[in-house]
């Protein structure tokens, strides 16, 4: 546009000798934008942390052995019973073996699927945890570590001593944090375990384990795949759970009824067992998003309100203006300009405040029992989040100030140079 | 001698409170060159007929032709550039943008027009700040200046594109009688040495005397 140098001229004028109401327009637009940022960033850092906490350690997809009754009753299937009343009461489960029917091949299968990042056979056995006087009830599951380390962090859990130790030693257990403050154990102690058979097993405490859920720290230990097998008296194709990652969470629903369809089995995906979880985020998300556009709608406000009387003040010039020749979109496009000036370095301060009050957050201890990998409060520095923002600061101010700007268009000179 | 402005049976009415009609066929011609004034009583259309003229009222039935053009067939935004063109104002409250300084307010018609560069326009608009003697006060801001200075510096904005005609809306209404004879002097000057063609409402009688011809206005017609 070839005026356009001129009409920016004339905007800025405006705006600079009218300093004081420019910098509070600014700086309604900049709290309302530094808001979005740190509650964006904040709110959804605590988000991720609370799914990592999830999504990391849980499972993509759990098998296990179905428990529940058969849907089809011997008696259904009889062809002489077909039309008549059925009266059995107490229908009850058959006895089933906790193991899993075929674990091994069913493995095989899942680790060459290409949608599969890994797959762990876990192997569970209740036990009693002995050291000296004391006897705890508990749950041991037989886990191979370093795939349970790269497919889960489980590493993350491990506060005191190695998890690598259930590889080095056979009899090497890494118990619950719960446990081991009952029995006042720590790392290189012994204690015994007895299994449900009535054997017991020496075991050596090669680390202590804490995922920050008070149930499982107080009852669960982990030890190689093979010792769990052995305190069960089982073999080597004994295996209770199969957990799955895969590369891509969105496959987990449709890749459990594919295995629930062809393997006798349970497959439970993710979503469905974590169903609330995602509630959780998404309202928090909301609540952000809701607190952020009020603020920047009471910016908009303020913006419209000082354009208004930015207009208010400068009939003349605008009388003037448009009787030496500049036609009404030039007057319009004077307003708009300032309007997004203002949105402009209030969105760009507001930034550099959200990023700076950000970083402070991201700076104060957050040191919590149940969360050991933690020590500050989480935020995400998502560049989404900082796009967004700026891109609000600049639609809001625009609507903010196309309004006056119209009216300053509408402005007839003729009644403001006879009005004196 | 060429017409530059003519006007054919223009007609104007008021809707508000009430109608009323307030010019009644006013076909007038102005030569180029001619130093004209119209006079009348206060509430006589007179202003009115001005803005008219002017292009930035367009609410009326008739015909007006500038500088052998229908404006009456233009729609605003050709107006406006007529306006920036064609036409140089001069007001009675001398209507400068305070915050921008002399000179800048002079050089903003030419700014718009866009046909020279920006050191031409400064140029020239320093030199019409020269000759009508405020060249002093260039850099300053408009509002920081008198009114007497206030309406030369007007006069200079009113120059810069050397426009068809010159219209002012008693130009001396607010002034005092040195300031008054002064700004005569000056637009009676524009008229005799450089051909200017000139409209000015005016109710100073000594002053319409002393123009080429005047145009006495009453009650919406021409008398």
């Amino acid at each position: 546009m070839r005026n356009f140098g001129l009409i920016l001229d004339i905007a800025t004028t405006h705006l600079t000798s009218k300093i004081k109401q420019t910098i509070i327009a600014a700086l309604g637009v900049m709290f309302g934008i530094g808001t979005y940022i740190i509650m964006m960033g904040f709110m959804t850092g605590l988000n991720q942390l609370l799914d990592g906490l999830i999504l990391n350690r849980t499972p993509h997809i759990q098998i296990y052995n179905k428990t529940d009754p058969t849907q089809i009753q011997p008696i259904q299937r009889h062809q002489d019973f077909k039309f008549n009343w059925h009266h059995i009461h107490s229908i009850k489960p058959k006895s089933r073996l906790a193991r899993i029917h075929d674990a091994l091949p069913l493995l095989k299968d899942l680790k060459e699927n290409k949608k599969v990042k890994g797959a762990t056979p876990q192997t569970t056995c209740k036990v009693f945890y002995i050291a000296g006087a004391n006897n705890l009830n508990g749950i041991i599951n037989g886990i191979e570590v370093s795939e349970e380390m790269r497919l889960f962090n489980f590493k993350d859990y491990i506060v005191k001593g190695d998890p690598n130790s259930l590889r080095k030693r056979k009899n090497s257990i890494l118990l619950g944090a719960g446990i081991a403050k009952k029995l006042s154990l720590s790392v290189g102690d012994k204690l015994q375990v007895l299994g449900t058979n009535g054997v017991s097993h020496p075991l050596n405490i090669g680390g202590i384990f804490q995922s920050g859920l008070a149930e499982i720290d107080d009852a669960q230990s982990y030890v190689n795949l093979k010792m769990a097998q052995q305190l069960l008296g089982v073999g080597s194709n004994y295996i209770t759970r199969i957990h799955v990652k895969l590369h891509n969470i969105e496959h987990a629903l449709g890749l459990s009824k594919t295995i629930e369809n062809i393997f006798e089995v349970k497959a439970l995906d993710i979503n469905t067992a974590n169903a609330q979880f995602d509630t959780g985020s998404y309202i928090r998300t909301l609540i952000s998003y809701t607190v952020s556009i009020t603020l920047l709608i009471v910016a908009g406000f303020g913006i419209y309100n000082i354009l208004n009387m930015l207009i208010y003040e400068k009939m003349d010039d605008i009388a003037i203006l448009k009787a030496t020749g500049f036609s009404g979109n030039d007057i319009l496009l004077i307003f708009i300009i300032q309007a997004l000036i203002i949105g402009l370095f209030g969105g760009i301060f507001g930034l550099i405040l959200g990023y700076s009050i950000s970083i402070v957050i991201d700076n104060i201890p957050f040191i919590t029992e149940a969360l050991p990998t933690i020590k500050t409060y989480p935020i995400n520095y998502d560049p989404f989040f900082y796009i967004t923002g700026i891109s609000f600061a600049l639609i809001c101010t625009f609507l903010a100030g196309f309004l006056p700007a119209l009216k300053a268009r509408k402005i007839d000179p003729v009644e403001i140079i006879r009005g004196k | 001698m060429s017409t530059v402005l003519k006007t054919i049976n223009i007609n104007k009415y008021f809707y508000d409170p009430e109608k009323f009609h307030v010019l009644k066929n006013i076909s007038i011609e102005l030569k180029n060159g001619e130093f004209v004034s119209i006079m009348g009583k206060s509430g006589c259309g007179k202003s009115t007929l001005l803005y008219i003229l002017s292009t930035m009222d367009t609410q009326y039935e008739g015909t007006l032709i500038l500088d052998h053009e229908n404006m009456s067939l233009l729609n605003n935004t050709n107006l406006a550039k007529i306006r920036n063109e064609k036409i140089g104002f001069i007001f009675q409250f001398h209507y400068l943008l305070p915050e921008f300084t002399v000179l800048k307010n002079v050089m903003l018609p030419a700014l718009k027009l866009g046909r020279q560069s920006e050191e031409i326009i400064k140029k020239s608009a320093f030199e019409k700040l020269e000759m009508l003697g405020v060249a002093s006060q260039a850099n300053k801001k408009a509002y920081k200046i008198s009114g007497g200075q206030k309406q030369r510096v007007s006069i200079a904005r009113a120059l810069i594109n050397n426009p068809k005609i010159i219209m002012a809306d008693e130009p001396t209404g607010n002034l005092d009688s040195k300031n008054a004879d002064n700004v005569f002097n000056i637009l009676r000057a524009l008229s005799l040495e450089q051909k200017m063609s000139l409209l000015v409402v005016t109710h100073d009688l000594d002053f319409a005397k002393k123009t080429d011809r005047i145009i006495k206005m009453g009650d919406g017609i021409i008398l």
